[in-house]
């Protein structure tokens, strides 16, 4: 509960918030026109603001401390989500909730605008790009800040063998995605027997050399301006109006999503995903174990890679134009944010937390200006009220019968 | 019949400091041999030579793996002197604590499994039967060390001798001949100890696995080894069976002290 | 060979190696500590340079001594921006210092996010100039435009606090617990070191110095918006790890390293591709010595 002294202490860190803020709260200097505006209603709204916040923030840090056990009970609400879930857990309302979902996801584009079509798909091809980002950061664990570079080889590859050489989207498809896990076979190399910061820093710099190589080789690129008139997905080569194209670009991302959480859900629970799990917890010991760090991390980088240039061609066909301002470090920070959001190692959680990035800033739209600020607020308050996403991972439980258990004595 | 492990004039420096000095080290066939010394004294670094964690300054170590020739394993990285038939503990547990105890086994089987990326995608019979093997070998494995209860729970929630013989357990399916144990003992109570006297003892007459193991528990030391190599500043001042050990007048100087000669 | 402006890139890479120093001191110190890339250093850096900017503009009308303003400015902006960065230490990084890293790298990618949206939000997403205080000193007029005065006051004052921060850090008894908690955070606090103090005494410094950086930047470009920070951070943070992240004589030969490296390479190669030579020169740096220049080679403890 409040404390009187949490009061007091949120009224002197209101006190000290108006104080620090004032500068840049209070005063607003136009050094063009020489214009000097006082604010001081804002002084006013920061410290109301602060105490309020604070307030709330020592309920939270109070109950964060609390056992699990006691937070349920602290929290009447909370034990009825757990049953809930527990509802939810069960195969018998498990199916049909997947079939709903699937027939809303089959139904979605023919009741909703072009627009919002557009919207879904991007969101689709973050799922996409969260799940194979998260084959290197969430099980392979090491930490990846220029995964926008291999998203954007992708898309290139595919603006590039169009405009010079006429290719089609499919030809393209598996020529990108390659191209990016040769590339990242190439940068990984050298880099990868760097350790945890060094290695974030490495891909950070490598993915602004590839923008700024983009940006700069115009006479191939286009520089800045980039390239369009890329065609969408072609059907067996049939003319398409605009919106059958963006359904059938849709269904054809939807479809590449199910196929990568198909091939991520096996990778997990195989013998090379189960090494990079192993890796991510304890490098020396899976290497006494016998396992080849090189290897592991070598392969988790260059299928991640993969993944990023397929949803790069993806991203040149859906959007018709491609230029390196969508390739730039937020981008990779924002997908960084998808996996750690939704639930690092997690497929559910970042399937999800790819939906809510996307989306939500989307049908915030009304308060735009805002967003990212509130986008900013929230990673911040996640990682500390709930570091493990909005669906933490969790491990397989092998169940053995009978029989097995008899065998194995 | 060739040492199954010889390790010989191994030296090993850091910057300065000569942490190794001059060390030969021989191993048997079904040995059960204990390196001991006081704190400091080189013998994790030993270990981490013979693993391949370090490579050695000066030095050579070779195996015989039963069935096998003799063949060099210095300066090979860990995973493959692993492969080769040497598996390890660690003195600070280094278990992978969010995975659980099942897969903490099953990831000692890697390097006995053969399954890439294309097996892991399409899951064709061959790496449908091998996974099932693994389980079904990995869940024997913790029943021998009596760990068949935790099989689903994360290794970080296991109590902490539960831990110990996880590591041994994990060690264990990467099929060795020779299992190398860091303090198996340290920070179990007697008990727990005497369990773990019993087990090592077991292992050894079932698996025919031959054991080198470090440990500062003396009652432990002495009850099960066959022959202790002593230890002190990275030189080897004593070797033999543990009752000449216990009479050599420069181990009670070194290492023993008064306190054990009373 | 054309001497004139060889020397003027040298000095002009020199010029830019000293703010990334004095930025570059936060993130390796913080690092050096608490192991966080601290993300949002390079907005405190930003938000030194705009409260600068805003006191500058309120002082202007008084008609003080420009000199003056200067100061008084540098003065405010350097102690807000220290305050900013106790203040994000307490919210965003202390309730994770026992989570792993990568919540507090997030929390701080959050934070920097919050941080330069809050500036855009509250001021202008314009580039505004900021006026010339900083007038040419008379003996420079020989100098023949090698060397500004701007730039002769930005290499004393990082000198200066580079001399300063090293005393401070060797011989004083806040600089001997930063040291024994860089170590070993653990057993300085078993030692009775209040490790919270030593960390947000930490980002008081580290904060100190970028804002520091922030204010002389901004009168040596004349320019600056709410992004600066973020650019200007990378690069810091670059600089940091190519010395050798954590290392404080580390950090400051990486950022002139990369200061020269990029006056060098635009001034003799091409503009274009300022920021490529950085990072290549990075890449570069760590593949030959994964720990960077003055990093040691830490073995892991098995």
């Amino acid at each position: 509960m409040v404390t009187l002294k949490q009061i007091r202490n949120s009224v002197l860190i209101a006190l000290w918030m108006m104080i620090l803020t004032f500068p840049i709260m209070v005063i607003k200097v136009n050094t063009i026109e020489n214009i000097v505006i006082w604010r001081w209603m804002n002084l006013l709204y920061i410290g109301v603001g602060t105490v309020i916040l604070s307030i709330f923030w020592f309920f939270l840090i109070n109950r964060r401390k609390l056992e699990p056990e006691e937070r349920k009970r602290s929290f009447a609400l909370k034990g009825k989500i757990e049953t809930l879930k527990g509802v939810l857990a069960k195969p018998v309302v498990q199916k049909p909730l997947y079939a709903a979902l699937l027939v809303i996801i089959i139904i979605f584009p023919f009741v909703s605008s072009l627009y919002q079509t557009g919207i879904m798909i991007t969101a689709l091809m973050y799922v996409i790009l969260g799940l194979g980002l998260n084959i290197v950061v969430g099980l392979g664990g090491l930490l990846h800040l220029g995964y926008a570079a291999f998203y954007a080889v992708g898309a290139y590859t595919y603006a590039l063998l169009h405009r010079y050489l006429g290719l089609s989207f499919w030809v393209c498809l598996p020529i990108g995605a390659l191209s990016a896990m040769l590339l990242g076979i190439l940068v990984g190399l050298p880099v990868l027997r760097l350790r945890g910061d060094y290695l974030a820093i490495v891909t950070l710099a490598f993915g602004e050399i590839v923008r700024i190589l983009l940006e700069n080789l115009s006479q191939y690129t286009g520089g800045p301006a980039g390239i369009s008139g890329i065609p969408r997905p072609s059907f067996f080569g049939i003319k398409m109006s605009l919106s059958t194209a963006m359904n059938y670009t849709y269904f054809l991302t939807f479809a590449l999503v199910l196929f990568t959480i198909f091939v991520v859900r096996r990778l997990e629970h195989s013998r090379l995903g189960r090494s990079w799990v192993a890796m991510r917890e304890d490098e020396v010991a899976s290497e006494a174990m016998g396992i080849d760090i090189t290897r592991a991390k070598l392969s988790s980088f260059a299928l991640g890679a993969l993944w990023a240039g397929l949803a790069g061609v993806f991203f040149s066909a859906k959007t018709t134009f491609v230029n390196p301002a969508s390739f730039t470090l937020w981008e990779s920070v924002i997908i960084l944010c998808v996996v750690v959001l939704g639930g690092i190692g997690s497929i559910k959680g970042v399937v999800l937390g790819a939906i809510v990035i996307i989306l939500l800033p989307e049908y915030l739209r009304a308060f735009s200006q805002y967003r990212m600020l509130f986008f900013g607020l929230i990673l911040v308050m996640m990682m500390i009220f709930r570091p493990g996403g909005f669906i933490p991972a969790k491990r397989r439980v092998y169940t053995f019968d009978k029989a097995q258990l008899e065998e194995s004595d | 019949m060739a040492a199954i492990l010889d390790a010989s004039q191994v030296t090993m420096d850091f910057g300065g400091l000569r942490a190794v000095n001059n060390a030969d080290v021989h191993i048997d066939q079904g040995e059960i041999v204990a390196l001991i010394g006081p704190n400091g004294a080189g013998k994790t670094t030993f270990f981490n030579v013979i693993t391949g964690v370090y490579k050695p300054t000066t030095g050579d170590v070779r195996i015989t793996a039963p069935g096998k020739e003799t063949e060099s394993i210095t300066g090979l990285k860990p995973n493959k002197i692993t492969e080769k038939g040497l598996a390890r503990t660690f003195q600070n547990i280094r278990l992978f604590q969010n995975m659980t105890v099942l897969e903490n086994v099953m990831i000692g089987r890697h390097c006995r499994m053969k399954a890439g990326i294309a097996g892991a995608v399409f899951r064709d019979r061959k790496t449908r039967e091998e996974e099932e093997q693994v389980v079904a070998d990995s869940y024997a494995i913790l029943k021998k060390i009596g760990l068949e209860t935790f099989v689903n729970e994360l290794a970080k929630n296991l109590p902490y001798g539960a831990q110990r013989r996880l590591e041994i357990a994990r060690a264990m399916a990467t099929e060795p001949f020779l299992l190398l144990l860091d303090e198996p003992a340290a920070g179990m109570n007697p008990h727990e100890t005497r369990e773990l006297d019993e087990m090592i003892l077991k292992i050894r007459a079932t698996e025919k696995i031959s054991i080198l193991l470090i440990e500062h528990d003396m009652s432990l030391v002495m009850s099960i080894s066959d022959r202790i190599y002593v230890m002190d500043y990275g030189l080897l001042i004593a070797e033999g069976q543990p009752k000449e050990v216990r009479a050599n007048p420069a181990v009670i100087k070194a290492y023993l002290g008064e306190e054990f000669n009373a | 060979m054309d001497l004139d402006y060889f020397f003027q890139l040298f000095l002009g890479g020199m010029t830019r190696g000293s703010i990334y120093a004095l930025i570059a001191l936060g993130y390796t110190m913080v690092y050096g500590i608490i192991k966080l890339i601290n993300f949002a250093h390079g907005e405190i850096y930003m938000i030194g340079a705009f409260t600068a900017l805003i006191i500058v503009g309120a002082l202007g009308m008084t008609g003080l001594n420009p000199v003056l303003i200067f100061l008084i400015a540098g003065v405010i902006a350097v102690l807000t921006s220290a305050g900013y960065g106790v203040t994000i230490e307490r919210i965003a990084y202390k309730p994770l210092r026992n989570a792993p890293r990568l919540s507090a790298l997030i929390s701080a990618i959050g934070m920097s996010l919050f941080l330069q949206n809050y500036v855009l939000l509250a001021q202008t997403s314009n580039f505004l100039p900021f006026p010339t205080l900083i007038p040419e000193f008379k003996f420079l007029a020989n100098a023949g435009g090698i060397i500004s005065s701007t730039q002769i006051i930005i290499l004393a004052t990082t000198a200066l606090v580079m001399v300063v921060l090293t005393l401070l850090i060797k011989f004083t008894r806040i600089g001997k617990a930063m040291r024994a908690t860089s170590q070993d955070r653990q057993m300085a606090q078993l030692v009775g070191i209040g490790i919270n103090k030593v960390i947000a005494f930490t980002f008081v410094i580290g904060s100190f110095t970028a804002a520091l950086g922030g204010v002389l930047i901004c009168s040596h470009i004349g320019q600056i918006n709410f992004y600066i920070g973020f650019i200007a951070g990378i690069k810091a943070f670059v600089a940091a790890v190519l010395g050798g992240i954590g290392s404080i004589p580390g950090a400051v030969l990486g950022s002139f390293v990369l200061g020269l490296t990029e006056s060098f390479g635009t001034g003799y190669i091409s503009s274009d591709y300022e920021d490529v030579f950085a990072f290549l020169f990075l890449v570069l740096i760590l593949t030959i010595r994964p720990s960077g220049i003055l990093g040691r080679e830490k073995k892991a403890k098995v």
